[in-house]
This record gives structure tokens, C-alpha cells and sequence, in this order.
């Protein structure tokens, strides 16, 4: 086979070529298989002693009536689907808001004039302070507080009044996110910019935040994939989303397969994002090396 | 005769370290000025002093007789007629390289859209690049970003140029492309002052040369001088090191 290999020896050239090339490659696809062998074997054994041990437990034929209902969840299931169009909705018209004001409270952080400097001061506290209170309680202070004041309609609605309950809850992760890519721009390009001549707010607007704001795109997906379930908190202060009309079945039916019906809706939308955001990720590693 | 720029013991320090302990020299219109000396020495942090990246802590830096370095001053429009290239580029990389050189006289200069865009062609022309406008600077060579580099900072129409070890960071097969940048700006009479390691251009485009060692001017003069006849036993053993 390597003839046509005039370097050295006949003999040698040969021996030494088919060992370095060949059985490296038989070697390496030896191992592979190997491997995929093992991963088969020990994921059928795993799924195999689930199937076979838990209907042996005591209380199964009840969990099973109670959880995996399939009578109740087809009855149930589309209803809960139009349900998730309101989650939609509320994550539709919270995001963008999200986008921007955590944008505004990341810059007003970065603000490095003394006179702004009440605005480095508000956003700090607000960061802390939004970061600091569970989301929930966020909401049910909002929620409940402020159409509490006696707003007339649509003013004491819950659905605006949760909405900006997790807007400011969210921007405030958001504009840590962003901040952390404004800082993470070299400060050679800020001396770049400033040596043309550019002015603070231009470097900003042209230079820094372009690259920023790409730089932690996937960090800021992940926070989009956990508005995405939190929306669902809004259910607490009346408006019947998903996980209250789940509830509502709950007790009509009492039984919990409206329950699982609701989390598979909720997987069919995280799971697909949270792959996009890992390859983003994964694509951008590999841009840098 | 006026001086183009003037430096007047120049103080600079970061905490305790000193880096300028007092440097002073001239540049006149249309001069190349080399500062040579071994990393550390202070060329760098003087180049970004003249561009007012740099506050000095002492001392004057005229420009056209005018001192540059009052605090009250807006920095902004002395950096405009100031321009400088680093070692390491520094381009915008999510711009192709004709919108990093266009942004800036937009931005500042507020330029009409067909004369930058035909000033800047020009420029590309001027330089072989013009084939290359559209490129992101990821996609070109060193050499070709920092000649970009270099049409960025003339875009603004500076009345002086830096340099700050522009080739250092280049293979050594790209190094000619821009020095031959450097060659046809002076001849085109733009005063030039350069922070180098290529002695054998010192040699042969400057008018001047001054050898900095630890934050002091020790020896400057003319390069046939300086680099045949040092006075200063620094200056030689600086010289032998490197050549």
C-alpha cells in the first residue's frame, strides 16, 4: 500500500506507516464503540429498574390514577393550551420592557460623572434591592399594593400591575448582565475611541454596547427561558394562565394530571430554548479561541 | 523657528513608580522623532500623555505653543488633532474596517456622507487597501489591520501622528508594509513621532532620535550620531544589546 512512499527503507517506511495510521484509527474507533456500547446498556438498565420497581411501590395504582390520567388529560389539555397563549402574551409585552429598562439601569451604573452621580446610587440600590426580594413577594406587593390604592379601571388591572412587578424584578438581573459585558469590553477600545475623539456616550453607543450586549446574549437567553416559567407566578394574583387553569381542573376533577399536562407545556417551550442559548454559547467560545 | 510640539519636563506616575521623571524635547513641523529604549522606559506612557490618554503630573506640553495639558481644557478637541496607533491595533471588531475608519469624522466632524465616503476611499487607494473596505479586521493580516489602523487615525485629519510600536506585535514578513505607510506619510510632510524597536528604520527615517532609559531622555540628537557615536555608556550598551 505505500509504494508510492520513497522515504527510507522499503521495509521500514511500511512498518512504520501502517502502525502509526491505521491501527491508531482502528484503535480509536474500537473505543468509541466501546463507549456507546456502555452508555446503551447502562440508559436501558437505568429506564428498565424505573419501569419494573416503581409500579412494585404500594402506593402506585393511586399515584398512577391521580397523576398519569390519561381520560383527564385529554379532556383538559386543550383548554390549558389556550391557556399558555395568555403566559405567551405576558412574556411577550414583559420582555422588551425588560430589554430596555435593564439596558438603562446597566448605564446609569456605569455613569462615571460625579453630577450623575445619584443615578449610579439609585440603580446600585435598585439592583439590590430587586435582586434581594424573591420574585413572588415582588409581585404580591405590587399586584396587591397598588391597585390596593384604589385605581380605577383598567388602572388596578393585575395583569399590568404583575407584569410591571416582573419587569422590575427581571431588569434588575438583566442589567447585571449587560453590566458585566460592558465590563468585559478590553480597555484598549475605549482608548481607541477616546484618541479619535469620540465622546463618552458615542464610544458607549458605537463601540461598547454593540459588542456587549452580543458578548452576553446567551447569559440574557437564559433569563428569558426563566421569565418564561415565572410569568407563570402571576397566577397568584388572579389572572388564569396556565398554571391557574391547571389548578382550576385540579380541583374540579380532583385530580393532578392537569398538573403534568401544564410542566409538558412549559418543557416545550424551555427545553428548545435552553438548547438555542447553549449553542449560542458554545458557538461564541469557539469564535473566541 | 516654532516648534510643532514642545514637551517640557514631563512628570508621570502610576502610584509609586515613576515612569517620566522629567522629559523634555521638541518636535518641528513635518519631523520624524524616534524614541527608542527597552520596554518599560516610558515611551509608551508618553505617547499616550501627548494624546491626553494620559494626565501628566507635571510639567508642559505645548502644541503649537498652546499648553495642552490644562486641566480646564476639553481633551476632546486637542486628541482630534492628535493622532496615534498602538502596538496592538485596536480596531472595532464588529465593524467591517470602512466603518471604523468612517465612524469618527461622522460622528465628530459631522462629514456629509459622499464626501467621507469618497475622502475615505481615497485613503484606502492611497494605502492598497481598497480592496479590502468590506472586510471585517478579523479577515485581513496585522500588517493590513494596522495599516487600517493607520488610515483611521489619518481620517481625522490629525496634525501630528504617534506611534506606538506599531510592528511589534506584527510577523516579521509584515513589518515592511508598514513601515512603508510610515515612509510615505513623512514624505508627504505629517510630523511623526514614533515609539520603535526597528533600529535600522530609526536609522534610516528619522531626524531625530532619543534613546529613554527608566523614565529619563539619556541621549538624543541626530540618528548618524546617536548611532555611531553614542556619548552616554547607557545609550552604548543599550545599542550593542540590540543591534
Amino acid at each position: 500500500m505505500s509504494k508510492d512512499m520513497q522515504t527510507g527503507t522499503p521495509a521500514a517506511s511500511e512498518k512504520v506507516a501502517g502502525f502509526s495510521k491505521q491501527a491508531r484509527q482502528q484503535r480509536e474507533i474500537r473505543l468509541r464503540r466501546r463507549s456507546t456500547l456502555i452508555a446503551t446498556v447502562s440508559t436501558i438498565s437505568v429506564f428498565l429498574a424505573i419501569y419494573i420497581l416503581v409500579p412494585m411501590a404500594p402506593g402506585w395504582e393511586k399515584v398512577q390514577h391521580s397523576f398519569f390520567n390519561w381520560e383527564i388529560f385529554e379532556k383538559t389539555f386543550p383548554t390549558l393550551l389556550n391557556a399558555f397563549l395568555l403566559d405567551i402574551a405576558i412574556f411577550a409585552w414583559s420582555a422588551p420592557l425588560i430589554a430596555i429598562w435593564g439596558l438603562a439601569l446597566a448605564l446609569a451604573r456605569d455613569a462615571r460623572s460625579p453630577a450623575l452621580f445619584p443615578l449610579r446610587l439609585f440603580a446600585t440600590v435598585y439592583n439590590d434591592i430587586f435582586r434581594g426580594v424573591p420574585v413572588i413577594l415582588t409581585i404580591y406587593l405590587i399586584g396587591f399594593g397598588i391597585p390596593g390604592l384604589g385605581l380605577p379601571r383598567p388602572w388596578n388591572s393585575p395583569y399590568i400591575w404583575g407584569s410591571v412587578a416582573l419587569v422590575l424584578s427581571y431588569s434588575a438581573y438583566v442589567a447585571e448582565v449587560y453590566r458585566a459585558g460592558i465590563e468585559s469590553i478590553h480597555e484598549s477600545q475605549r482608548a481607541a475611541a477616546k484618541s479619535l475623539g469620540l465622546s463618552h456616550w458615542d464610544t458607549m453607543r458605537f463601540i461598547i454596547l454593540p459588542q456587549a450586549v452580543r458578548r452576553v446574549l446567551p447569559a440574557n437567553m437564559n433569563n428569558l427561558i426563566s421569565l418564561q416559567k415565572d410569568v407563570a407566578l402571576l397566577s397568584f394574583i388572579g389572572p388564569v394562565e396556565l398554571l391557574r387553569q391547571a389548578g382550576v381542573f385540579k380541583s374540579f376533577y380532583a385530580n393532578f394530571t392537569p398538573y403534568l399536562g401544564a410542566a409538558l407545556i412549559f418543557l416545550a417551550v424551555t427545553i428548545p430554548a435552553t438548547r438555542f442559548a447553549d449553542s449560542l454559547m458554545a458557538r461564541q467560545d469557539k469564535e473566541r479561541r | 523657528m516654532t516648534y510643532k510640539l514642545q514637551l517640557i519636563d514631563v512628570t508621570k506616575s502610576f502610584g509609586t513608580l515613576e515612569v517620566c521623571k522629567g522629559i523634555s524635547f521638541d518636535v518641528k513641523k513635518g519631523e520624524l522623532v524616534c524614541m527608542i529604549g527597552s520596554s518599560g522606559s516610558g515611551k509608551s506612557t508618553l505617547l499616550r500623555c501627548i494624546n491626553l490618554l494620559e494626565a501628566v503630573d507635571g510639567g508642559r506640553i505645548l502644541l503649537d505653543g498652546h499648553d495642552i495639558t490644562d486641566p480646564d481644557l476639553d481633551p476632546q478637541p486637542i486628541r482630534r488633532r492628535i493622532g496615534i496607533v498602538f502596538q496592538s491595533f485596536n480596531l472595532f471588531p464588529h465593524m467591517n474596517v470602512m466603518e471604523n475608519v468612517m465612524l469618527a469624522p461622522r460622528r465628530v466632524h459631522r462629514t456629509p456622507k459622499a464626501e467621507l465616503l469618497a475622502e475615505t476611499t481615497a485613503l484606502f487607494e492611497r494605502f492598497g487597501l481598497a480592496d479590502r473596505m468590506t472586510h471585517y479586521p478579523d479577515q485581513l493580516s496585522g500588517g493590513q489591520q494596522q495599516r487600517v489602523a493607520i488610515i483611521r487615525a489619518l481620517a481625522m485629519k490629525p496634525e501630528i501622528m504617534l506611534f506606538d510600536e506599531v510592528t511589534s506585535a506584527l510577523d516579521p514578513e509584515l513589518v515592511g508594509e508598514v513601515l512603508d505607510v510610515l515612509r510615505k506619510l513623512k514624505s508627504e510632510g505629517m510630523t511623526i513621532i514614533l515609539a520603535t524597536h526597528e533600529m535600522g528604520f530609526a536609522r534610516e527615517a528619522a531626524d531625530k532620535i532619543c534613546f529613554l532609559d527608566q523614565g529619563i531622555i539619556v541621549e538624543s540628537g541626530p540618528p548618524e550620531q546617536l548611532f555611531t557615536n553614542p556619548k552616554q555608556a547607557r545609550t552604548r550598551e543599550f545599542l550593542s544589546r540590540v543591534m
